[in-house]
């Protein structure tokens, strides 16, 4: 199995954000690799193990994106690209499904494309589909178990957590996966894996290394990031003598302020 | 006919999600402030009785395939309907709701298109002929706006329960036209599970969660049988969510649960709210025993009315809720179940 997981660098999730001029900071907060990714990495990893192959680790991003690959390798990857170019900043889904779809074609012969369910920066949980439809792919989102994978048939099947109860689907080969928490639980890097990662060497590949002679300009902009408005809430704190005298009164609340 | 506006009908098994009706609502709205009218694009078998729904819910137009191919949505066949109907249309918009189904339709549309997708959008204006756009990031510690002024159709997919239903028009009809030459699915549904999970949280006007507190009940002996601590954490905690359950059965509400419940092995991943789970705007959210982490909050704060029952009078819960209770849960929630009872009749 010839497999890709791609990766993004982004703030940890405990960051506190503020907006300076219209840009994002979480001041000294760490940037890390993608919470969802860690999902996508152990998965591709389980895979190798069970039917061997090779796992290739791919961001998007500048150049300290490197540590998020770095994670990825000490977590067991074999290799890791960063895909790095000026062209690419500021991009959106467009322009890096457009990118990443190129970088996995270069790598060539990729059976399976593992993608987190979304970035807890962006939120768009769209790159999973939109590499798949760049590829002519089939898109697995949401993907919860793996149910079956046959590598000589080049045939898998996979749960996924739908609103409405999980849907088993069976795809060929090669498919892009995005996958949900549920799907397994992520090893900690090794202290083996990261002395190994501190060594790897990293390739960059630019717009120009994958063949995109003009990157396009994103469609979309965001003329405007703020942080939501403080909603001034007075909690009313229900009190009472007894347990059924609280619920009593937290019932009659509920029902005069019109809430049920 | 060419209408500038489309709404997607997100259904399954051929009825359409709640959802789907505010996204023909927002279209409408759209529609009006740039001039043109509203088609419904619905796709798959046995939905053309969902074109009258459409009409009476205010479209214009049904764009529809109703082909055995399009049994189960599968996204590759739906994207190159929905772009095909864009192209027959010259559409500006696409509106649709969020689900797990459209963020692939929408992301695969918007690479067929090489447009700009915006997906679960909480509110938006119209400002010269462009839709802006207003979506969560950071776990919705942050708002950004969002305009897609180099490419068309700008589409959209909105946060559930964000904007509200249109008004229905009794016997309203239009005109169906017949999208044709579905691509073929590249995947087969083999079967569905059913989750279990009761009422849809993304759906629900009233959820009911749980957290870590459900298992912290001192009253509660494990029986005998269950030797391990583990075992017996989780039996405890079962218990406390059968509370929550019966206190969800009165209110008729979801059951939803922090991811500290979940990690815990207290109750299935499906029910989890919180950056990491599901994203629910309910008319009233009842927090049972979660203290209120900033990643659960990212996927709850937008409730209406927040009702928080926690023993620890800190926990920042009570700096969302409108109304608190600070006590046992294994002791409030059973009382306010009974309290409700008797006043709702139900």
């Amino acid at each position: 199995m010839n497999i890709v997981v791609c990766v993004k660098q982004t703030p940890d999730t405990a960051a506190t954000l503020t907006v300076q001029s219209g840009k994002v900071s979480w001041g000294d907060a760490p940037l890390v690799i993608n919470p969802w990714d860690e999902y996508a990495v152990e998965q591709a990893l389980r895979t190798k193990e069970a039917h061997g192959g090779k796992v290739t680790a791919l961001s998007l991003g500048p150049e300290q994106a490197r540590e998020a690959l770095k994670h990825a390798l000490a977590m067991g990857c074999d290799e890791a690209i960063l895909v790095s170019d000026p062209a690419f900043e500021g991009g959106d889904s467009l322009v890096v499904s457009k990118a990443l779809a190129a970088a996995i074609q270069k790598i060539g012969s990729i059976d399976l494309a593992f993608f987190g369910r979304q970035a807890v920066d962006s939120e768009t949980a769209l790159m999973g589909a939109q590499v798949a439809r760049r590829l002519g792919w089939p898109s697995l989102s949401l993907v919860a178990a793996v149910a079956a994978l046959d590598p000589a048939a080049k045939t898998i099947t996979v749960e996924r957590m739908l609103d409405e109860g999980r849907q088993v689907v069976r795809s060929p080969l090669p498919a892009a996966m995005s996958v949900v928490k549920e799907i397994n639980e992520p090893r900690y890097p090794s202290f083996m894996g990261i002395r190994k990662a501190s060594k790897a060497e990293i390739p960059v590949w630019t717009a120009a290394a994958l063949g995109l002679d003009s990157v396009p300009a994103p469609v979309l902009s965001w003329p405007e990031i703020i942080a939501p408005p403080k909603v001034e809430i007075q909690c009313e704190i229900i009190q009472g003598a007894s347990v059924d005298e609280i619920a009593a009164k937290l019932a009659d609340r509920l029902i005069q302020e019109k809430v049920i | 006919m060419a209408q500038k506006v489309i709404a997607y009908i997100d259904n399954f098994n051929g009825a359409a999600t709640a959802s789907s009706w505010e996204a023909l609502g927002a279209a409408r709205h759209v529609a009006e402030a740039i001039g043109g009218g509203v088609g419904a694009v619905i796709l798959g078998q046995g939905v053309e009785g969902l074109a009258k729904e459409a009409f009476e819910h205010g479209a214009d137009e049904v764009l529809l395939a109703d082909a055995p191919g399009l049994k189960d949505f599968r996204p590759e066949p739906y994207a190159s309907l929905l772009a095909q109907a864009a192209r027959q249309s010259s559409a500006e918009v696409i509106i649709m709701p969020t689900s797990g189904r459209t963020r692939e339709l929408g992301g695969m549309t918007a690479v067929d298109l090489e447009t700009g997708v915006t997906p679960d959008v909480i509110a938006f204006e119209v400002q010269g002929g462009a839709v802006v756009a207003t979506r969560p990031v950071y776990g919705g510690k942050l708002l950004t706006k969002e305009v897609c002024l180099k490419a068309r159709p700008h589409i959209l997919t909105l946060r559930s329960r964000a904007f509200p239903k249109p008004e229905l028009s009794a016997g309203k009809s239009g005109t169906i036209t017949r999208l044709e030459g579905a691509s073929e699915a590249k995947t087969e549904v083999v079967e569905y599970k059913a989750s279990g999970g009761g009422v849809s949280l993304t759906d629900a006007a009233v959820i009911v969660s749980g957290g870590r507190g459900v298992a912290n009940n001192p009253k509660l002996t494990p029986p005998s049988e269950i030797a391990d601590e583990k075992q017996q954490e989780i039996w405890r905690a079962q218990q406390g969510f059968s509370m929550i359950r019966d206190l969800a059965a009165v209110l008729k509400a979801a059951v939803g649960a922090s991811r500290a419940a979940v990690d815990a092995g207290y109750i299935p991943y499906v029910h989890q709210v919180g950056q990491t789970g599901k994203v629910v705007s309910p008319d009233v959210y009842v927090a049972c025993g979660i203290s209120g982490a900033i990643q659960h909050q990212a996927g709850m704060r937008t409730a209406k009315t927040i009702v928080a029952i926690n023993k620890d009078a800190e926990a920042p819960i009570f700096k969302i809720a409108r109304f608190g209770v600070v006590g046992d849960m294994h002791e409030v929630v059973p009382a306010l179940t009974k309290a409700l009872k008797e006043r709702l009749g139900r």
